[in-house]
């Protein structure tokens, strides 16, 4: 009965325009220039479509209703007409002429990202997000959230409450931006090609592994909030699991965001000087890996054999430390490089790795991993 | 013909008994038949991969399969439905009426011909036993990018290579019979403007298939290198480039989607004029535009790779291109329009199923016109509103012409009358589901859903479980399909020699079940004036 409830409200939401977003039934609007230009072009190319239908169909419509042999109707026997066949070949001329016109002037604009003020470069991974900025020092990974991850395999309870309402929308280091500014993004990929993708700001770009694509958006201050896009293309196993959260915050709060930033960076960077115990390291490499490795080899370290080994017993963990971190670091096949991770993450990973699933390897410092660079 | 000379070929020239009958024959009916049979079973096996999908996507949450295999449904659905299903039949279909409709005996080179085909079961038992691989089946989409199809890719993807380039040995050998038979088997009586649309059409896509199977026999044969051999065309570590893949891709790509249409525009274009008792309207704006279209297909290729990175001129000149097609494709629709106008129709199956071919392939026209907007393809590009564009034009399109032509043909292929009522019933349970599958999916690109995903957030969950509901009945349309063309070969009436009155063709001039052997002596000048559609 639900399931009518919502046919019978999409029918009537098709009716009238002012439901549409209500629905879902249409693309947004988003908030930035680009993206209410692309609507705009949409909505024109929509409405042209519209009434070309009208005219086409109605005729269509109208001659099997009225030309049928069943109501008397007697076969005319023409069939060719020149003026005809240049009529229909001369007016959509004209008619895509004028839809090129708009088109041409919103895709030079959008293409055109010299009026950025800074820069964030984005590096699709299997199957993850990576933002550096680069003029601030900042770089961090955002993953899928563990309660969306969790709500995969779980009940509709777990994902209507998954990341409030945001179920596999959800990451947990969010990408911030300043509103009122604008942003050059640098997209590139370290794998396979990914796609970063947020419907609100019109930004899709393919990250090439490679090369560097790159794209703009300035989002206008009063539209502070939080705004979500996935990645859009295939990229393997995980590909609808790889989403993108921003927070576009005012400038001031940016500023403050940035300054904390760069505080943990520089302690995540003293930490990496020390000694470790294996209990830290082990109690840190537990989260990395959940976060990291579980995808493909599973939180009890079996794995997904032949393509994802098993940790349990692997010759790997159990073998010399320095291939294992090697391993890690550069990845082999379909196991992906891992250097992006900061070198106390890899060598709490790696040791939780060597001594966790019954294995017996030896315990990885920091400082082996810095070395191993 | 009369009984005696059709006797007289049943008992010199028939068909040989039992089962090397059909590994042996060389008779372009036979292997017609088995093309068409082969596309029917890939056709019910991609399906039945389809409803896998559409089972995962029914409500949100990974309930029966794991992700990667998800992608394994996907990438072997599009794979066999393309160049298991589509193409063999149209292939099929081409065997059996050109040679019928140009007064040919048979086709130019049988032997090759008998060889192409027994290619193909080979090509699609390749392709499916990668599904019991270890690392499973190729899980990289349809279009296998580089570099996740080379050094992100199972070891079944070896396989898949072989797999296609026998598809293509097939698919190329196919192409040149063909234009060996029109132009050198067409009765010397016929010129090339008295042929059937169905035939110039098919000698168009002939071209294409020439031209565009032997790139894609190049790209995979440079995965096969990346992959085996240490070279780096698709991997920017050594140089090569992974944009490259997709121009060398869609290169093939797109003329491939034309192979795909072409011979449908020319199957609707018999099927109107029949059951509008009336000739075809624009013969030769008809053979223009089919022509302009494919030559069009060559040049647009880039329009699948907008997001790239392309230059903004490339951008400018690639979305021109591909805006300039809906002008030929507009004339065609028009021109069947007019063949309708002041027509005295009737709606027997085959006219439904055109009928709607031409509604529901213009609505993926206009989706396609949207896409070709490349400022707005930012939106749209790897959503469901691209799987909803090429479904409309692949399955409302290609497979609705692929079913119109054998309700339309099979009287002559059998000699029996298929049952009308059913049909009927089949009809309105296949629009109607294949709408209810595939219109919401427009909605659920537009708000945002990528393609090519396993699970999908809360908000995508109410057109997700009507697509499904859709796809479930619309899987089981086939069963009653199946069913009317069993019945039909066993207990089908006895057909007419021209079961549709008004239909035009050779074709119909030949016995109702057309001989093993027909037009051992070409037909006349007269005879074929007055079958021509350009009268």
């Amino acid at each position: 009965m639900k399931r009518l409830t919502t046919l019978l409200s999409v029918l009537v939401a098709t009716m009238s325009t002012s439901v549409f977003a209500e629905y879902g039934l249409n693309m947004t609007e988003g908030v930035t220039e680009i993206s209410k230009n692309i609507y705009d072009l949409h909505m024109m190319v929509f409405w042209v479509c519209v009434a070309i239908a009208v005219v086409v169909f109605s005729a269509m419509l109208y001659s099997m209703f009225a030309h049928r042999k069943s109501k008397g109707a007697v076969a005319a026997q023409f069939h060719e007409s020149t003026t005809a066949e240049l009529a229909w070949t001369i007016i959509p001329v004209i008619i895509l002429v004028l839809m090129a016109i708009p088109a041409t002037k919103v895709l030079i604009d959008l293409e055109d990202t010299s009026k950025a003020e800074m820069t964030v470069k984005i590096t699709g991974h299997q199957w993850k997000w990576q933002y550096d900025y680069p003029e601030e020092g900042i770089s961090f990974i955002s993953n899928l959230a563990q309660d969306s991850k969790d709500a995969i395999r779980g009940t509709d309870e777990d994902r209507k409450k998954a990341g409030n309402d945001n179920y596999l929308l959800d990451v947990d280091n969010r990408l911030v931006l300043p509103s009122g500014k604008p942003i050059r993004f640098l997209i590139t990929a370290s794998d396979v090609i990914h796609n970063w993708w947020v419907p609100d700001f019109g930004v899709k770009q393919d990250a090439n592994p490679g090369f560097i694509n790159d794209a703009w958006v300035e989002i206008p201050v009063g539209n502070e909030g939080t705004y979500r896009g996935q990645c859009a293309e295939l990229c393997g196993k995980d590909h609808g699991f790889m989403p993108i959260v921003v927070d576009v915050v005012t400038q001031a709060e940016y500023d403050k965001w940035v300054s904390e930033q760069q505080a943990a960076a520089k302690a995540a960077a003293d930490s990496a000087n020390k000694t470790w115990s294996k209990d830290e390291l082990m109690a840190q490499g537990k989260s990395v890996y959940n976060t990291n490795c579980a995808g493909c080899h599973k939180v009890d370290g079996t794995g997904m054999p032949p393509v994802f080994p098993a940790m349990v017993g692997s010759p790997v963990a159990n073998g010399e430390a320095a291939d294992h971190i090697g391993l890690v670091l550069h990845g082999k096949g379909a196991m992906p490089a891992f250097k992006m991770l900061g070198d106390s993450d890899l060598a709490a990973v790696i040791t939780y790795e060597r001594n966790a699933f019954g294995n017996t390897g030896s315990v990885v410092q920091p400082s082996d991993v810095k070395s191993a660079r | 013909m009369t009984t005696a000379t059709a006797s007289h070929d049943d008992h010199h020239h028939g068909p040989e008994k039992g089962l090397m009958r059909w590994v042996k024959t060389t008779n372009h009916k036979d292997i017609g038949s088995l093309y068409m049979w082969f596309a029917f079973i890939m056709l019910l096996i991609g399906g039945a991969l389809a409803m896998g999908i559409r089972a995962e996507l029914l409500a949100p949450g990974m309930q029966l399969m794991e992700p990667q295999f998800f992608n394994s449904l996907t990438t072997m659905h599009g794979l066999i439905m393309v160049f298991g299903a589509i193409m063999p039949a149209f292939v099929g279909l081409g065997n059996w009426l050109i040679p019928m409709m140009v007064g040919a005996p048979d086709m130019a080179l049988p032997r090759m011909n008998n060889w192409s085909f027994w290619i193909l079961p080979f090509a699609g038992g390749i392709l499916l036993s990668t599904f019991f691989m270890e690392g499973g089946a190729p899980a990289f989409g349809w279009t296998f990018y580089a570099p996740l199809s080379t050094t992100f890719a199972p070891d079944s993807t070896d396989f898949f290579i072989f797999a296609v380039h026998l598809l293509g040995f097939s698919s190329i050998m196919g192409a040149i019979n063909i234009i060996a038979t029109v132009l050198n088997m067409r009765a010397p009586e016929m010129k090339l403007m008295d042929m059937p649309l169905f035939v110039w059409t098919w000698l168009i896509t002939s071209f294409l298939l020439i031209g565009a199977m032997p790139v894609l026999a190049g790209a995979v044969t440079m995965m096969l290198t990346d992959r085996n051999f240490g070279t780096a065309f698709f991997d920017a570590t050594g140089g090569g480039d992974p944009v490259m893949f997709q121009h060398i891709f869609w290169f093939f790509g797109h003329p491939e989607v034309y192979i795909m249409i072409l011979p449908a525009f020319g199957v609707v274009s018999h099927i109107i004029p029949t059951f509008a008792r009336k000739p075809l309207f624009g013969y030769s704006s008809m053979v223009y535009a089919t022509a302009s279209i494919a030559f069009l297909s060559y040049i647009v290729w880039a329009h699948h790779m907008f997001l790239t990175g392309m230059p903004v001129a490339g951008e400018l000149y690639f979305m021109y291109a591909t805006m300039l097609i809906a002008v030929p494709t507009g004339v065609k629709v028009f021109n069947w329009i007019s063949t309708m106008w002041r027509g005295s129709m009737t709606f027997e199956a085959p006219m439904l199923w055109a009928v709607s071919f031409v509604f529901l392939f213009t609505i993926g026209g206009f989706s396609g016109l949207m896409l070709g907007i490349a400022p707005a393809d930012i939106q749209y590009h790897d959503t469901y509103f691209v799987v909803a564009h090429f479904h409309y034009v692949l399955v409302t399109g290609a497979l609705w012409s692929i079913i119109a032509a054998t309700f339309y043909w099979l009287p002559k292929w059998t000699g029996k009358m298929y049952n009308e009522g059913l049909a009927k019933v089949h009809f309105w349970w296949a629009i109607i589901s294949v709408n209810v599958l595939f219109f919401p999916q427009h909605f659920l690109g537009l708000a945002g859903m990528p393609r090519r995903i396993p699970d999908y957030s809360l908000q995508f969950a109410d057109f997700n479980y009507i697509s499904s509901i859709g796809g479930f009945a619309f899987g089981a349309s086939f069963i009653l399909l199946t069913y009317i063309i069993i019945d039909c070969v066993r207990n089908g009436k006895p057909a007419e020699a021209r079961p549709w009155p008004s239909a035009k063709g050779l074709e119909w001039t030949l016995e109702p079940k057309a001989q093993y052997h027909s037009f051992n002596t070409p037909p006349s000048r007269k005879l074929i004036e007055q079958e021509s559609q350009n009268s």
